[in-house]
């Protein structure tokens, strides 16, 4: 069975055994506007958690996606790189960035559930 | 509290509760409140304006009347050529014209458009120096001109292929202006100062209109089905494409004209050997950089790739790195092109069209090449 939770910095983590697939939530891509740009970390990278993982870019600015949890990098979403509007009419489908292989099931105790974000975000 | 205090000191324009009823978001910029885009998006804004017609409220800027205390408009024209490296004396009645306010180093204080209305000229200037410019202009020509601050008007721009139709409906003098051409019209009945000039490199016009007959103009503008609201991120993304400088980004007062490629704006009246040479703050640097050439100049950037090469990132003459050669001062995407543009300084060197450089992005070094500007060809009724 799949968890999503969420971060104060606006990231989704849907969690499935010890990977976890992760975009930007439908809140985030509101407010950055016309996505036309995404970088998305390597595959194998190992990533520390709150670090600058992914970019994601709109005509006025860049924003830097960081990493929920640490982990390394399994599979990235090329889909999202060619095609950046998907962020903005997909965010929490199929405009997810990448997964990774959770390290520290600990760290997930920080995030927050649904009800949780949507406070954060009222 | 202090955030409370900053939003609570923020001016605002005579079309701000217009701006908040369309759905505007509201950013600060150079102490207004203003709309940086509508529910439509930045994306959307900037292709509309290209392939419609856009309205923009730049009533931030400043407005000034320079009134000839003689009567006679050329005494305040050669007045002002004290201040700026343009012939000002040659603007036609009902013309305008591109200028720059420099200082003694040859650096430019502010960029700025100058009409003849015929008795008087009629100045626009960057908002975010609207208030030195005046103290400028109060401290240099008091003696030969009154300096009429026209705070009480709002200025609406009007730009793209259908902004001569929706403009024609309301004022029957607009469709006969060309490009430059500037002067008093009635515009629904308003008395307007309209110029057929803009910031998008598309053809249309800005309108001088009272503040308090702004809201009734701007709204029946944009009954017409082909206007839209433009916020101020795609004036931002239309001006870069037209290759336009943004005042305190890629030109101030460590620029001079020549170094900045603005050297079509200095005529040749103004240049060494010219009727009326020097004469202005900087005359002896900047008459140098056109007779001797300047050691940088600003160029306009085709990123290779699709990253956005944003202001500030480092140029660099190879891959390898080294020392940096330049500075991006203006970049981001590109709605028309679909792509990334940019410009910046770089050695005069290395600014041939074409030129390969590399500039560093999240400290990688992606590859872009020197090229021509505008970046999208301008459409101005000439």
């Amino acid at each position: 069975m799949t968890t999503t939770l969420y971060t104060s910095d606006h990231e989704w983590l849907a969690i499935d055994g010890d990977v976890a697939t992760v975009g930007i939530t439908d809140y985030a891509q509101s407010q950055l506007g016309d996505v036309v740009f995404v970088e998305l970390p390597k595959v194998g990278r190992a990533l520390k958690k709150a670090e600058a993982a992914a970019v994601v870019e709109s005509v006025k600015a860049a924003s830097d996606v960081y990493a929920p949890i640490s982990g390394e990098v399994l599979e990235v979403n090329e889909a999202v790189v060619a095609e950046p509007a998907l962020v903005n009419s997909d965010a929490g489908g199929k405009a997810w960035f990448f997964k990774i292989k959770i390290t520290d099931k600990s760290e997930l105790g920080g995030l927050m559930d649904e009800a949780a974000y949507k406070a954060h975000t009222a | 509290m202090l955030a409370r205090d900053d939003q609570d000191s923020l001016k605002r324009t005579p079309l701000h509760g217009l701006h908040v009823s369309l759905g505007g978001k509201m950013v600060p910029f150079a102490g207004y409140d203003m709309p940086v885009q509508y529910p439509a998006g930045v994306l959307k804004e900037h292709l509309h304006t290209r392939s419609s017609a856009g309205l923009f409220d730049v009533s931030h800027m400043g407005q000034i009347a320079l009134r000839p205390k003689s009567g006679k408009v050329e005494d305040a024209a050669r007045a002002l050529e004290r201040l700026v490296p343009q012939d000002i004396v040659a603007v036609a009645p009902g013309r305008q014209r591109y200028a720059q306010f420099t200082n003694a180093d040859g650096g430019i204080l502010d960029d700025l458009m100058v009409a003849n209305f015929g008795d008087h000229l009629f100045l626009v200037v960057n908002a975010a120096c609207k208030t030195a410019d005046e103290a400028h202009l109060r401290a240099h020509l008091s003696d030969d001109c009154i300096i009429d601050s026209l705070a009480e008007r709002a200025l609406i721009a009007l730009q793209g292929p259908k902004a001569e139709a929706a403009l024609a409906k309301l004022c029957a003098e607009s469709p006969g202006m060309k490009f430059m051409d500037a002067g008093p019209h009635k515009v629904d009945g308003i008395a307007c100062f309209v110029s057929r000039s803009g910031y998008t490199g598309e053809d249309g016009f800005e309108i001088s209109v009272p503040a308090a007959d702004a809201e009734r103009l701007a709204k029946t503008l944009l009954d017409n089905p082909d206007v839209l609201p433009i916020g101020l991120g795609a004036r931002d993304s239309l001006r870069l494409e037209a290759g336009l400088c943004l005042y305190g980004h890629d030109i101030d007062t460590a620029t001079t004209p020549v170094e900045a490629a603005l050297e079509w704006s200095v005529q040749k009246s103004r240049r060494t050997g010219g009727a009326r040479a020097g004469g202005f703050p900087g005359a002896k640097q900047i008459l140098a950089h056109f007779d001797q050439g300047a050691s940088r100049r600003r160029v306009g950037l085709r990123p290779e790739g699709r990253a956005p090469v944003r202001e500030g990132a480092l140029l660099f003459a190879d891959a390898t790195g080294g020392q940096p050669i330049g500075k991006v001062t203006s970049g981001g995407f590109g709605p028309s092109l679909n792509a990334p543009v940019a410009m910046g300084y770089v050695p005069t060197a290395l600014s041939a069209l074409d030129t390969k450089l590399f500039a560093e992005v999240r400290g990688q070094l992606l590859p872009l090449t020197v090229a021509a500007m505008p970046f999208v060809k301008n459409t101005y009724k000439r």
